[in-house]
């Protein structure tokens, strides 16, 4: 999704109020090296032009298949990576211009929930002092008041705060996330990226960490942005979804028009997938099955990049990007074919 | 922990005492003859009184039992009353393991030669330590940069290339052609002036520079694989969302959990610095543990093979357990009940 102009890029509503973050035509390349020499053979375009503002308060959901660049995106917004292309924005400040030292004091403010509650936490250090890290770099908390923080924090996602000293081996998975979910709260963040937290859960965990993270939400007054491929789960969670496909981001809208009048044709195909719970209309579903693969992120379709799928795909689709349109107030669509 | 390491060491006596036995059958086994460096002319009636005086005469079992006997309680009574003047039992009728080519007590000439290892091997491994790490480190950071490729090159051609190579070409380099350094370490030199204090450093360099670059050839790349395997873990990104500083992630993160097999292989290195570099303290004419060994095979002084080995054992079995016990320290998820 290339800029139309600098009034009005694509895929946010000029008229909105001040966003918190705001992405334009944001890209993350990486290269391929090959040979001898390990040069450069190609780039895997993960992440390939997305914009999109998100309000303060707001939830939106991030939907899309594996690899098609969810968790990338995220991870560039918060600088994990440095964004080949593009600006993002936050609170005005665009980070992509900061200096390493500027951007760790914003640190705080925008925080990340993995999606692997095992690894994401260091072995080698207790509970209390992996939450209360972010403490020591960017606060003046010291000892009794830093270890009330931690136990604070601990109570806040519903452990028992007598753990401080525990390892992460020491729990459960859903008690791990928990943990980092009090990690990411300990220095007041406004706005979090949930990478998947809940994808490496079983069911019955998984509706408890949904339900923290909402109460966390109401009470703390956050910004999330919810990085999922469980399309029922965003569903209940987000007011506003976003569909990603091969980098791009093919439809955005609020949630319940995007689920009862989806537009794009990909996005059709990803909504029929989820199965329904009456099994006697489930066996009469009619499903839009997709044949083939997600194309190479290194060699990408021309045009649309979902034409190679796309059951109704045209001439046109080949020969260029569909630029976003606006079919109704936030939702917005990238298919030559919707009017 | 107490308790783990307890019932280790008392695993060990049965394990060593079984090695005692291998090593003992071994060297006895083996058709060596310790009259067999004595000149033509020594008749063999001769030869045959000298075995009966070192009691080859004995069977082997005996010959065990006696030797057993003296390692275990002779030697360290003996050290005991010599240390700290405590006897216990007949000091003076106690047999001591005594060497077959210079008759002195074996465990006198070990004491005499370990301080010229500790010091050439020990100082070649700490530094070939301090070298390794930083070095790892960096090559990890720096993947496939210019820095890693030299690196891995050095490190390859450090441990292809044997000691007893890098030895002679530093030899003929800085002794014969420059003249910097000694060719003999002089292990009669005192340190009493500081002109004494030079000449030691001076002829210490060179045997400690092989060895170390040879030491920290290995080490680098242990290094190098431990830091890679944690540097693209999902904690470390989380160090990094949490706002710390690149060198905080690498040297409190990244550093402490990679150490973990570094550490364990320092400690199993250990051993091998009392065993001696042989070969190149053969070179550089250090009279160490690793010449001490050298010299007893050659002249079928089997006490003083068979004590050594036995110490070598000895050392290997217990830095296992302190190597064990570090990796249960160091790490939390690993627990000792």
């Amino acid at each position: 999704m290339q800029l139309a102009n600098e009034k009005t890029p694509g895929m946010s509503d000029a008229n909105s109020s001040k966003p918190l973050l705001r992405l334009k035509n944001v890209k993350q390349h990486f290269p391929i090296t090959a040979g001898l020499l390990r040069r450069q053979a190609g780039m895997i375009k993960a992440v390939d032009g997305v914009d999109f503002d998100l309000m303060p308060q707001e939830n939106l959901g991030l939907v899309g298949e594996s690899g098609c660049g969810k968790t990338t995106l995220g991870r560039t917004i918060l600088h994990l990576y440095r964004p080949t292309e593009g600006q993002i924005l936050f609170k005005d400040v665009n980070l992509t211009q900061l200096k390493p030292s500027a951007l760790r004091a914003l640190r705080p403010k925008m925080q990340m929930i993995f999606q692997d509650p095992q690894d994401s936490l260091n072995p080698r250090m207790t509970v209390g002092s992996i939450i209360a890290e972010p403490l020591d770099e960017h606060s003046t908390l010291k000892g009794k008041d830093r270890s009330n923080r931690v136990e604070e924090l601990l109570d806040a996602v519903g452990l028992n705060p007598r753990y401080t000293n525990r390892y992460p081996h020491e729990f459960s998975g859903g008690q791990r996330q928990r943990i980092g979910i009090a990690r990411a709260l300990g220095l007041n963040p406004e706005f979090i990226i949930c990478d998947e937290p809940i994808a490496a859960l079983d069911v019955s965990i998984q509706a408890q960490v949904v339900n923290l993270l909402e109460d966390l939400q109401e009470k703390l007054g956050l910004t999330y942005l919810f990085i999922s491929h469980d399309l029922g789960m965003i569903r209940h969670i987000s007011k506003r979804v976003a569909v990603m496909y091969l980098g791009k981001i093919v439809e955005l809208g609020p949630a319940h028009e995007l689920y009862s009048r989806s537009r794009h044709p990909y996005t059709k195909a990803l909504l029929s997938a989820v199965p329904l719970h009456n099994p006697g209309r489930e066996a009469k579903r009619e499903r839009i099955i997709l044949t083939g693969d997600v194309p190479s992120p290194a060699n990408p379709p021309s045009g649309c990049p979902f034409r190679t799928r796309c059951p109704i795909a045209e001439t046109r689709c080949a020969n260029s990007m569909p630029q976003p349109k606006k079919l109704s107030l936030g939702h917005w669509v990238a298919c030559h074919l919707v009017d | 922990m107490i308790q783990y390491i307890i019932r280790r060491l008392l695993a060990a006596i049965p394990t060593l005492l079984v090695i005692s036995f291998v090593i003992f059958a071994i060297l006895d086994l083996a058709p060596s003859d310790p009259t067999g460096n004595l000149p033509m002319t020594v008749p063999s009636e001769v030869r045959e009184k000298i075995r009966t005086s070192l009691g080859l005469d004995q069977p082997m079992h005996i010959r065990y039992y006696k030797w057993l006997v003296q390692f275990v309680v002779n030697e360290p009574l003996n050290i005991l009353q010599h240390s700290f003047g405590v006897t216990v039992g007949d000091a003076e009728n106690r047999t001591r393991i005594l060497s077959w080519a210079t008759r002195s007590p074996v465990i006198d000439l070990i004491v005499e030669r370990t301080p010229q290892t500790l010091w050439v091997v020990g100082l070649s491994f700490l530094f070939g330590i301090l070298i390794a790490i930083p070095i790892g480190i960096v090559q990890a950071y720096r993947q496939y940069s210019l820095f890693d490729q030299i690196g891995t090159f050095v490190a390859m051609l450090g441990f292809s290339v044997p000691t007893f190579f890098t030895g002679v070409v530093a030899i003929i380099v800085f002794s014969v052609q420059l003249k910097w350094f000694p060719m003999i370490y002089d292990t009669t030199l005192e340190i009493t002036s500081w002109n004494n204090f030079v000449l030691q450093v001076k002829q210490m360099i060179m045997p400690v520079t092989v060895l170390a670059f040879y030491q920290a050839s290995q080490l680098s790349r242990f290094m190098r694989a431990a830091i890679l395997d944690n540097l693209n873990l999902d904690y470390v990104r989380t160090a990094r969302s949490k706002g710390r500083s690149e060198s905080a992630v690498l040297m409190i993160h990244v550093l402490r959990n990679s150490l973990i097999p570094i550490v364990t292989l320092i400690a199993l290195g250990i051993p091998t610095i009392f065993g001696g570099a042989i070969i190149t303290e053969q070179i550089f004419r250090v009279n160490g543990l690793g010449q001490l060994l050298i010299i007893a095979i050659e002249g079928a002084d089997i006490p003083t093979v068979q004590t050594l080995t036995f110490l070598f054992a000895i050392l290997i079995v217990l830095f296992n357990l302190i190597a064990d016990v570090l990796y249960g320290m160091l790490d939390p998820r690993i627990r000792y009940d």
